[in-house]
This record gives C-alpha cells, structure tokens and sequence, in this order.
C-alpha cells in the first residue's frame, strides 16, 4: 500500500509538470497563430495610411497621411457603388428572410400536404445544378442582365436557410399557436405575431449569414452585371486590382508607374470595402458560431 | 405492385381529397408556393439546360431547339490540351489546401480547446475566424499587396538576409503554393468550429478518469479526444476528398494574370472563359458537367470507403 501510494504521487506530480509545460506552449502556439492571421491584416490597414515615398516597413511608416482617402472618397464611383452594396446586402437580406421564414412555416407543420414532394425538390437542389453555362443562359432568357434584381431574385431562396429555420420554428411550443387559432387567427396572423417575435435570434442569424454574403458577393456582378452603375464595391475593388495586375504583368515600366501612384489608393479602397464587416463582425460573432452548429448538428 | 393497387383509392378521389385538403391548408401552401416556383425556376431549368452538353448551341437558337450532337462536345474535351492543365492545376492546388486544411484545423482545435483562460481563448477564436468573413476580392487584393517586390514577404525575407526582390505574384512556378496557403490562412480558424462544438459535448469525466489513471494530456488527446470526434472527422474527411475537382473561382479570377495563367487556370475559370468570354456554351456545359459527374463517382466511393471502416455506418 505504502509504495503503491508514494508512486502514484510521483506521477501525479510527473503529469502535472508535463501538463504545465504543455500549456505553456499552447499558449505560445496559439498566439502565433492569432499574429499570423493579425500581422499581415494590419499591414494592409496601416499601408492604407502611408504617405508617399514612407519607404518600405511591416508595423508603421515613416509618415502618415489621409491622402489615400481623399483620393479614394473623392471618386464619385465609390459612393454609387457604396450604395449598390447597401442595397443589395439590405434589400438581399429582407427578401431572402421572408420567403425562407414563410416557406419554413408552413414546412414545419407536418400534416402540410405535399410536404414531401417539397422537401425532395429542396434537397435535389442542394446536389445538383446546371452549373454556370445554364444558369447564365436563364438569367439571360428573364431579361435579368444588368438589373437590379439580379442581385435578389437568384439568391432569395436557400433550401439549406430554409430547413435552419424550420427547425427553429418546430420548436416553438404549440400551444401558444393553438390559443391563437382558437381566437379565429388564420396562419398568415400566427405566422406574423407569434412566430416572427419568438424567432428574432435565429432570424438575425440566417439574415446575418446572408448579408455577409451579399456584402461579399462579386460573382454575381461578373457574370452577369456589364453597367458600371450597378457595380457594388466589390465589383470596384476587382477592377482597380485586375488592372494594376494587367499593367504590372505586361511590363516593369508600367508597374512603377501603378506602384507610384494607385497602390495607396488600391489599399484603401480594400480597407473601405471591408470595414462593415470588421465593425459588425465583433458584436455578432456569437450569432455565426451558434448559427453553423445548429446547421450542422440539424442537417 | 398487384396486391397493392387494391389499397389505393381510385386516382380521381385521391385528387379530391388531396384538393379538399389543399383547400383547408390553402393558407399555409401560398406560403410555400413562391419557394417552390423560386427553385423550379433558379435550380430546376437551369438542371434541364444541361441537356446543351450533348447539343450544339448557337446564339440564335433556343435550349431546345438546337441540334443534338451525341458525345461530341465529350470527345473534343479529350484531346483538348488546355482542359488537362487546367485539371492538373486544379488538383494540385485542391490535393495541398484539402490535406493541410483537413488536418491543420483538428490540431487547432484541440489546442484552442486545452486553452485553460478563457477571455484569450474566445479571444484567439475571434481572431482567427475573422478571415472567413472577408471576400476573395479583399484577400486578393492584400495578397497581391503582401507579394509585391516591396510587400510584407520580401520585408520578412530580408530580415533573415535573403535578397527578396521578386513580385512573386507573377511566378507561375509559386502559384500553387500562393492559392493553396492563402485558403488555409482564409479557413484554418473556422475550420476548427465543428469540432470544437463536438468536442465541448464529451463528458468530462472520462478526463478526470483518465488524470487519476496518470495519462498525460498527450495521451488524453491521443484516446479521449480524438475517438469521441470519429464521425465528424470522417465526415470533413469524405467532404475533402470529393472536393478535389472543386475549383474556387472567386480566387482564380483576382489572382490570376498573363504570367502565372499556364499554372493558375482552374478548371471553374476554363469553363468561365471557354463559355462566356469566347461564347461556346456547349462545350462549356460538357466540361462543367464532366466533372460534377467525376465529383459525385468520388464522393461514393470514399463514402463507401469511410463505411466500412465505421463499422457500416454511414456519416452521410
């Protein structure tokens, strides 16, 4: 007993030596990681700022200046395609959280006739497309190049949101809707006031999925938008980088020209592009990660 | 098929009732009804245009009323050289990103997990999941910046003495460690959220157990950790490799330029630039057809693979 006992203590203290060393490390592990993400990030912004010929540096230039965004602001371009952005990301976001809702509610009575049917066609479309070519054909076909519209109508419903959300809505009590029936409420008056008020969070998760992805959307430009007027800022941000790529691969002389002149404004017109998303992003950051679990847990 | 007709009504009252009952929920199936016209138009047409794979378009026909040609388009894409560069390239990039982001965020996951304080771990999550929040136009914008003769890399480059002048953006032989690399750095940390999820379900009992027992955390990691995440790494696993002929064309468009074309074309790009820049929407539907159905023969087989080694339980 006595040996027994006295060797168990000595790897006890073994493991908990070990242990220390192990989270020590961790700890350096990790915030390399987190400096690996965040150094080259702040070399953007910060270059952003630079003033002319500051010289190269990683962390901070020999001067600053706002010239880049002067110059970048004094465009008229970017406020048109500022506001493309908002709205496509605003009204996006509406429609898509509509429709899904409406279509998740009905979809989470099981007695829906026709249930089935629906839920087979959804998940047909989760496997299979027509791919570029074909979809580009349609669009063309519905008159929905270079309009508005289609940086809505494609993308307003997602069978994947769709089943996030009525997941959520199943597991709302029934009795709350029952009352309301008995008081001669019909579904849409359910749908609207005791349905839409319960779900505010997984609401504000499926709508905030979407709007990143607006926000972020250039593809749907690229394929299908030519009218620079209805260029979002990411649409923008892609000429300004594709054509200082064409000149700086086409020849030196060309890239000394781009580098002297556009870089800075090339650097702020990115950090313009991204800063919703990097103010927004801290405050619902909980909304993204309960969002992905429950898809992944519910699929 | 005999003995169950009888169990059946007659066709024409089952059309009754089932009216009579769309009647009652007539509410509820207008709410389904534009979802429904929404995908048979946005996902199901586009579906039937596939049929362009096997016919030969002209601007001036319709879908269906171009001629149709049997497996020609399928035949020229054989012989068609710059369709397998693409598909070399394609593999290449996918083979390194999937391998790395495969195991990359198992790693850190296990390590963001052990993190004792926790105001750094959610810290550190926050940091790095930001990236996956930012476009390709934006990461390919500051990945240009960051390879540039007088970028970030070249800077680093110096600090140890090498003489780093290069745009390395422009070096074709670099690209596909560039478009590799550059979508780990994007997805390593989001990467790590489902099993961080499931990792937060195991029952922390079996650690005390195992502490009592004198297993070290190694050892904790190596028989707790990673058998109770079985399922879910076979099932990244089955994703990752069925994504091998995924192309990111988001990325290949921002990076790609004359110089570094012959190793960036992507098989996504190619059919980008076969079908609507130069107009043979045929031939561009058969390439992109081609190679979904390769995906899916893929997908099968590690799913099929992966079963037998769960002891025939599918994680699909």
């Amino acid at each position: 007993m006595e040996i027994s006992k006295s060797s168990n203590k000595t790897t006890k203290v073994k493991s908990t030596r070990g242990n220390k060393i192990f989270d020590v490390v961790n700890v350096v592990l990790m915030t390399l990681f987190a400096l690996i993400i965040l150094i080259p990030m702040w070399n953007v912004v910060i270059s952003s700022f630079a003033g002319m010929n500051s010289g190269p540096f990683i962390f901070w230039p020999n001067k600053l200046s706002l010239a880049n965004y002067i110059s970048v602001f004094s465009d008229k371009g970017i406020w048109q395609a500022m506001f493309i952005s908002v709205a496509k990301t605003v009204v996006g976001v509406v429609f898509h959280l509509f429709l899904c809702s409406i279509v998740a509610y009905a979809l989470s009575k099981r007695d829906l006739k026709g249930r089935k049917l629906y839920s087979a066609m959804g998940i047909i479309t989760m496997f299979f497309s027509g791919g570029m070519i074909p979809t580009y054909l349609l669009i063309k076909s519905l008159g929905l190049l270079n309009s508005f519209w289609v940086y809505i109508l494609p993308a307003m419903f997602s069978y994947y949101d769709m089943v996030i959300l009525m997941n959520f809505f199943r597991d709302i009590p029934n009795s709350l809707e029952e009352s309301a029936k008995m008081d001669g409420a019909s579904d849409w008056r359910v749908f609207f006031s005791i349905i839409v008020p319960l779900s505010k969070p997984s609401l504000a998760t499926i709508g905030l999925f979407h709007g990143v992805w607006q926000w972020n959307d250039f593809m749907t430009t690229k394929l299908y938008v030519t009218n620079e007027a209805l260029y979002p800022l990411q649409m923008r941000l892609y000429d300004i980088i594709i054509k200082a790529q064409a000149a700086a691969s086409n020849g030196l002389n060309a890239q000394v020209a781009i580098t002297t002149t556009s870089k800075g404004v090339q650097l702020a017109t990115i950090v313009v592009t991204m800063l919703p998303i990097l103010i927004l992003y801290p405050f619902v950051q909980k909304y993204f990660v309960t969002g992905t679990m429950l898809g992944a847990v519910k699929e | 098929m005999e003995i169950n007709k009888p169990r059946k009504l007659p066709i024409g009252t089952r059309i009754k009732e089932w009216g009579k009952a769309w009647g009652r929920q007539w509410q509820l199936q207008t709410m389904v009804l534009p979802g429904i016209i929404l995908m048979i138009i946005f996902n199901f047409i586009p579906i039937y245009g596939l049929t362009l794979a096997f016919k030969s378009y002209s601007v001036t026909s319709t879908i269906s009323s171009s001629p149709w040609v049997g497996l020609q388009n399928f035949q020229i894409i054989m012989k068609d050289k710059y369709f397998w560069q693409s598909v070399q390239n394609t593999i290449g990039i996918s083979a390194i990103k999937l391998t790395i982001e495969f195991f990359l965020p198992i790693i850190l996951a296990i390590l963001i997990f052990e993190l004792k304080w926790t105001p750094f771990k959610k810290l550190v999550q926050t940091i790095t999941y930001l990236p996956h929040f930012l476009s390709w136009i934006i990461l390919g914008g500051m990945l240009i910046t960051w390879l540039s003769s007088n970028g970030m890399l070249n800077q680093v480059l110096r600090l140890f003495g090498i003489a780093a002048n290069d745009n390395h953006i422009l070096n074709a032989s670099s690209y596909w460690s560039i478009a590799s690399l550059s979508d780990v750095w994007k997805e390593a940390g989001w990467g790590t959220i489902l099993y961080l999820a499931t990792m937060s379900k195991i029952d922390p009992t079996y650690y005390e157990a195992a502490e009592m027992d004198g297993a070290s955390k190694i050892r904790q990691i190596w028989s707790i950790t990673i058998p109770e995440m079985s399922s879910i790494i076979s099932l990244n696993l089955i994703l990752s490799v069925s994504g091998l002929f995924n192309s990111n064309l988001d990325q290949t468009l921002v990076l790609m330029n004359s110089q570094n074309q012959p190793k960036a074309e992507v098989i996504n790009s190619y059919v980008y630039r076969v079908g609507l820049t130069q107009g043979d929407f045929s031939y561009a539907t058969a390439v992109g057809l081609g190679v979904s159905i390769i995906s899916v023969i893929l997908l099968i087989i590690t799913n099929t693979i992966t079963k037998k080694l769960n002891d025939n339980q599918s994680v699909l």
